[in-house]
């Protein structure tokens, strides 16, 4: 991983100092080595803080929206699982594609640093990754885990290591496709009976806080005027203070993501409350495909959508369960 | 010790029937005309479109005490908008789907196309919903306590 951060930090030096870009979007070193933050670089001196490591689980793409718009060129970083919502971004016409120069970068799947401290390791210094293993140095010392239990739920279920956009490339090693299905445990919810998941959820979703940063990091979120910022809605952007209002919000939220949601992972990454909201997307993922045909947003930057299109011979709403009628 | 009797009152379920305004509310006009009788415990929400109802608005129906929701519209193919309803369906349908998925009655919230010539069915329609509905029991998964009475 170090000589892929060291080639993307001479491609940024090197585009900010000959003014190709006015900008580059990447990431910067954080409070501790786990938690590097999205950064705007302007200047060459301003990359001493640039950072590329196992923590740089982060989308940016996002940022573009905002980013792409101001005057000049904008470089972004992208992995694979961004550069879908990247193309998302284009095909909804909310980010400026001339604007932008798209660098895919590695990923060899990033780390959750929850699952790390689960395991019993705190204060973590540095990690070094190879293979299947994952070097982890603490204050307390040196431990070696498998790399599979610490990554992020994304990761581990990562749905492809194709960059779907980009300008130029920055991969020097080979990147090995997850094995894992990705709904798996969406199938489980499935075959269980209607009151266990009911109970699966209603603990679920009382965890939530209305802390909106599921919403605020989703690239799909993009609507300058959210619903859930409407005072009349009865749910403004506050802490749900019924059983109802905890449903209401993640329906709605996972229902204005259908068709749009390309599974980036972004919302159950930086939910504080652990809630399982990648659960809630691939649902809908999972049975657009079964209803209308495979789809996977972001594959492209044009074309039809799912719930922007139809046939006449589609599926009475009466008789669909899990995707197919029943 | 003084006993305490649960008088059972006969349930009556609380039902949202949103109507498209070319076939379905016509219909329903038209079920009124002919002295065809539907239960008087729905209640009809006229919307242009089928596909103006947005799954918030099944919610909120729900959150203010509906029993049951249904949606009527257009027959495919016949809709005024020409569309409106194909895009109703593929929405209604995930919508469902996803409601079962998380552990609510499915058969609570159903889209029925009724057209403006069949009163007829629109009677028949409300009145197998309403029988649904109440076999169903009152709608405790999606409901507001603060809006329900007595509790
Ligand atoms: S991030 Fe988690 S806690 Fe915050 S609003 Fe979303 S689901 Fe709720
Ligand atoms: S809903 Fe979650 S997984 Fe889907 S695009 Fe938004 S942040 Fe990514
Ligand atoms: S929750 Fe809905 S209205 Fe709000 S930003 Fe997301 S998609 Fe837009």
């Amino acid at each position: 991983m170090k000589d892929v951060e060291m080639k993307m930090l001479e491609r940024a030096k090197a585009l900010l100092g000959s003014g190709e870009v006015a900008r580059v979007i990447g990431w910067k070193k954080g409070e501790f080595y786990f938690d590097p933050v999205p950064a705007s670089f302007e200047s060459v001196e301003e990359l001493s803080d640039f950072v590329y490591n196992g923590f740089c689980g982060a989308n940016l793409s996002k940022y573009l929206i905002q980013m792409s718009k101001k005057e000049g060129k904008t470089a972004i970083f992208l992995k694979p699982c961004d550069s879908y919502s990247f193309n998302q971004l284009v095909k909804e016409h909310r980010i400026v594609r001339e604007n932008i120069h798209v660098i895919a970068i590695e990923c060899q799947g990033k780390l959750d640093i929850e699952k790390i401290k689960a395991q019993g390791v705190s204060a973590v210094t540095e990690v070094e990754e190879d293979g299947d293993t994952v070097k982890v140095s603490s204050l307390y010392g040196e431990t070696t885990l498998n790399k599979e239990d610490i990554l992020l739920v994304k990761c581990a279920t990562c749905k492809s290591k194709t960059h779907q956009a980009k300008d130029e490339e920055i991969v020097l090693h080979e990147m090995p496709e997850s094995k894992n299905n990705r709904f798996d445990e969406v199938e489980k919810l499935e075959a269980m009976t209607e009151t266990e998941r009911f109970a699966f959820w209603k603990l679920q979703l009382q965890k939530c806080i209305r802390c909106n940063a599921c919403r605020n990091v989703c690239p799909a979120c993009s609507c300058i005027k959210c619903v859930f910022d409407n005072p009349a809605s009865g749910i403004a952007a506050k802490a749900n203070d019924s059983e109802f209002e905890e449903k209401l919000f993640h329906i709605i939220r996972a229902f204005h993501v259908a068709g749009r949601c390309t599974d980036c992972g972004e919302c159950s990454r930086v939910c504080p409350q652990n809630i399982p909201l990648h659960l809630l997307n691939r649902k809908f993922i999972k049975d657009i495909d079964g209803l209308y045909g495979e789809y996977q947003a972001g594959e492209t930057a044009e074309g039809k959508t799912p719930l922007t299109s139809y046939t006449e011979g589609d599926k009475e709403p009466n008789d669909v369960v899990d995707g197919e009628a029943k | 010790m003084q006993e305490v009797t649960t008088e059972k009152k006969e349930f009556v379920p609380n039902i949202v029937a949103f109507c498209c305004n070319w076939c379905s509310y016509a219909g329903a006009d038209l079920a009124g005309s002919s002295r065809l009788s539907y239960p008087a415990n729905v209640k009809i929400i006229r919307v242009p479109c089928s596909c103006r109802v947005n799954p918030s608005f099944i919610l909120k129906a729900y959150q203010q005490g509906a029993d049951g929701v249904i949606l009527c519209g257009c027959h495919p193919g016949d809709c005024h908008y020409v569309t409106g309803n194909y895009y109703a369906r593929r929405r209604m349908s995930l919508l469902f789907s996803f409601l079962n998925y998380m552990g609510i009655e499915k058969e609570r919230t159903r889209v029925e196309w009724v057209s403006a010539a069949e009163g007829q069915r629109f009677s028949a329609v409300m009145n197998d919903f309403v029988k649904t509905v109440t076999a169903l029991g009152e709608n405790r998964k999606l409901t507001d306590l603060r809006v329900k009475e007595g509790e």
